[in-house]
């Protein structure tokens, strides 16, 4: 009883916070935390029921594993996962040399309006969406009228169908990928190098150090932390593919599947196209699973290498 | 890099030709950013018919305006679309501020006796989600949000890697003394909110704002799960959808004369571009303050605690 009272007394005395924090609450009691519970259909034949939400989870068959099981005794678990791990690593490494490369660069250049100039142009590509990006890829790829072609043809090359040749595929969204993100992530980099003591340069040039060698002495080694942490949070992402890359750049070209499909294209379309809901849903709970135990892992490790920037 | 190693000691600057040879990488990539949205204005500028001759040109044959001359004559869609996006980004900007800052400053305050538990709450979902399908399943069975405007505006509503940045925001830039102040003038928690946290912390709200507003105008993904009431189609998924019902009619060509005929009634390619260019326009004169306050947010700080 007292306990109960004590209980009450907290209430009243922080109805102000709980009712700030009242809005918020319940939108990540929908839009998360029912999710999570939702899961279970990953473990049934699901059925829409019409009398709404809850009937369908509960009137709809137990099946165990099997949804799993049929998921991973297709090829489609191999591909998928191939795929947005292959792709993710290539988004990682080459976008974090060519970020950091940038970086430098901007940060070396005598001209500070220039630099500044650049910036803005690099930076762009972040704020358009994938439905534009996928229209810019269009204009350079489109078999009949696009740019590529055309300069092919002038050159007396034969011209290629772009959008029904896999080949292409993993050189074009990796491309694609990183016009968008290089910019915004050398920024990111430049920022921190901005941070650096320029009293460290001052030093090192009247010791008579070279620019190439205050670069390797002196930036790349104060950047280390920031590349290590941002490096591997990106990795404890890497279960998770950027649906708007392989659906809308690709234009959703079914003969692009083998190279194009990733995990979220995959649960999308058997929710949406195919209708195989419990595969679907078993596909995302092992990406919920997977991608878990990552982001715990790789936060272990920059909790190792440095405290402060562990994201817990 | 290693082939162009410095040749003479210049204490102080670049020497000469690796300036260049830096500004020359800088501004080809800057230009390479830049180029496909230029070329995509070339494209919509060009003559329909120069266009069927030659494809896509960097210097079209001839220029041309009917393309945005068609788009403002067709009208009634491509309004109604904009019109969809505006208030989306509107009001989902304003609801997000709302329900991210009063969160966020709640669990920012130390006097709030449930605040770890709110912030964990919060954090748990950047751990681990639902996924799509059970979230699909609840925002259109349990809530009933399909095709109203609400799945364009309530998903993207809350994020708790923003929450975390405000919080971090406010306990770095409102110091406690202030609220002990209010306190004691015998303000109510609500008022040292508006009167004195608020005006405080307008920079951090400003860059959350404009990652929302960014989301907002961006986005297409919920559209494409929840809308398939043609008056509800945000700008980005119109643009979308054009996309794909030229690929429905051009891969089921059999039909020749009646896909001839469907294919008349879309947009032809340099409207297409057009409204590509006219869905872009806003966000590249919005592009100032986006860069300015970008880069302040990505300063704002460590997320932690």
């Amino acid at each position: 009883m007292k306990m109960v009272g004590e209980f009450f007394k907290n209430i009243n005395r922080n109805k102000v916070m709980l009712f700030m924090v009242l809005p918020g609450a319940l939108w990540f009691l929908f839009f998360s935390y029912l999710p999570m519970l939702g899961t279970v259909i990953a473990f049934k034949e699901y059925r829409f029921s019409r009398d709404g939400f809850w009937a369908s989870i509960v009137n709809s068959k137990w099946v165990g594993w099997d949804n799993f099981k049929f998921l991973f005794s297709t090829d489609d678990a191999y591909v998928i996962t191939r795929n947005t791990l292959l792709y993710n690593i290539a988004f990682i490494f080459i976008g974090l040399i060519l970020s950091v490369i940038l970086a430098v660069i901007l940060s070396e250049i005598t001209n500070k309006r220039l630099s500044k100039i650049y910036q803005t142009g690099m930076f762009l590509p972040y704020f358009l969406s994938w439905v534009i990006v996928g229209y810019f890829t269009f204009s350079f790829l489109s078999s009949d009228r696009g740019l590529l072609n055309g300069v092919f043809e002038s050159m007396g090359i034969e011209s290629i169908q772009w959008y029904s040749e896999s080949k292409y595929w993993p050189f074009i969204l990796v491309f694609v990928y990183l016009w968008k993100a290089v910019g915004y992530n050398s920024v990111v980099y430049l920022a921190s190098i901005m941070g650096i003591d320029r009293s460290l340069y001052e030093a090192a040039m009247i010791d008579g150090a070279s620019k190439m060698q205050q670069i390797r002495a002196i930036t790349l080694p104060l950047l280390r932390p920031i590349i290590t942490i941002m490096t591997l949070l990106a990795i404890g992402k890497i279960f998770y593919a950027d649906f708007g890359l392989f659906y809308q750049v690709p234009r959703d070209s079914g003969t692009l599947y083998g190279v194009t499909n990733v995990i979220d294209t995959y649960v999308y379309r058997g929710l949406k196209t195919t209708g195989e809901i419990g595969m679907s849903a078993a596909a995302g709970l092992y990406q919920s699973v997977v991608g878990f135990t990552l982001v715990m892992a790789s936060n272990y490790i920059v909790r190792k290498f440095d405290k402060d920037n562990a994201l817990f | 890099m290693s082939q162009r190693k410095k040749k003479e000691r210049d204490f102080h600057n670049l020497s000469t030709p690796m300036n260049i040879s830096f500004n020359l990488i800088a501004g080809i990539f800057s230009l390479l950013c830049v180029f496909p949205f230029l070329f995509v204005v070339i494209i919509s500028l060009t003559d329909e018919g120069a266009l069927a001759n030659n494809g896509y040109r960097l210097i079209p044959e001839k220029w041309s305006f009917s393309a945005y001359q068609y788009v403002f004559d067709m009208g009634d869609s491509l309004i109604r679309s904009y019109g969809v996006t505006i208030f989306v980004t509107v009001v989902g900007t304003i609801i997000s501020l709302l329900f991210m800052s009063f969160y966020a400053y709640a669990v920012s305050r130390k006097s709030f006796k449930y605040r770890n538990f709110f912030a964990f709450f919060a954090f748990f979902t950047m751990l681990f989600n639902g996924g799509l399908v059970p979230t699909y399943i609840v925002v259109t069975q349990l809530m009933g949000l399909k095709d109203t405007v609400w799945a364009l505006i309530l998903p993207l509503a809350v994020n708790a890697f923003y929450i975390m940045i405000l919080r971090t925001f406010y306990s770095t830039s409102v110091p406690d003394a202030i609220i002990e102040s209010g306190k004691i003038d015998g303000a109510g928690e609500f008022r040292i909110f508006l009167k004195l946290v608020l005006p405080l912390s307008l920079p951090g709200l400003a860059t959350i704002g404009l990652f929302s507003t960014l989301g907002y105008w961006n986005d297409w993904f919920n559209a494409l799960l929840y809308i398939d009431n043609p008056n509800l189609v945000p700008l980005q998924s119109m643009l979308m959808r054009i996309e794909t019902s030229m690929q429905f009619i051009m891969q089921n060509a059999s039909n020749s004369s009646l896909s001839l005929e469907a294919l008349r009634s879309l947009p032809q390619d340099t409207s297409r571009m057009a409204m590509v260019v006219l869905a872009t326009l806003p966000i590249i004169f919005a592009y100032p303050f986006f860069q300015r306050y970008f880069i302040s947010g990505l300063t704002i700080g460590a997320v932690k605690e």
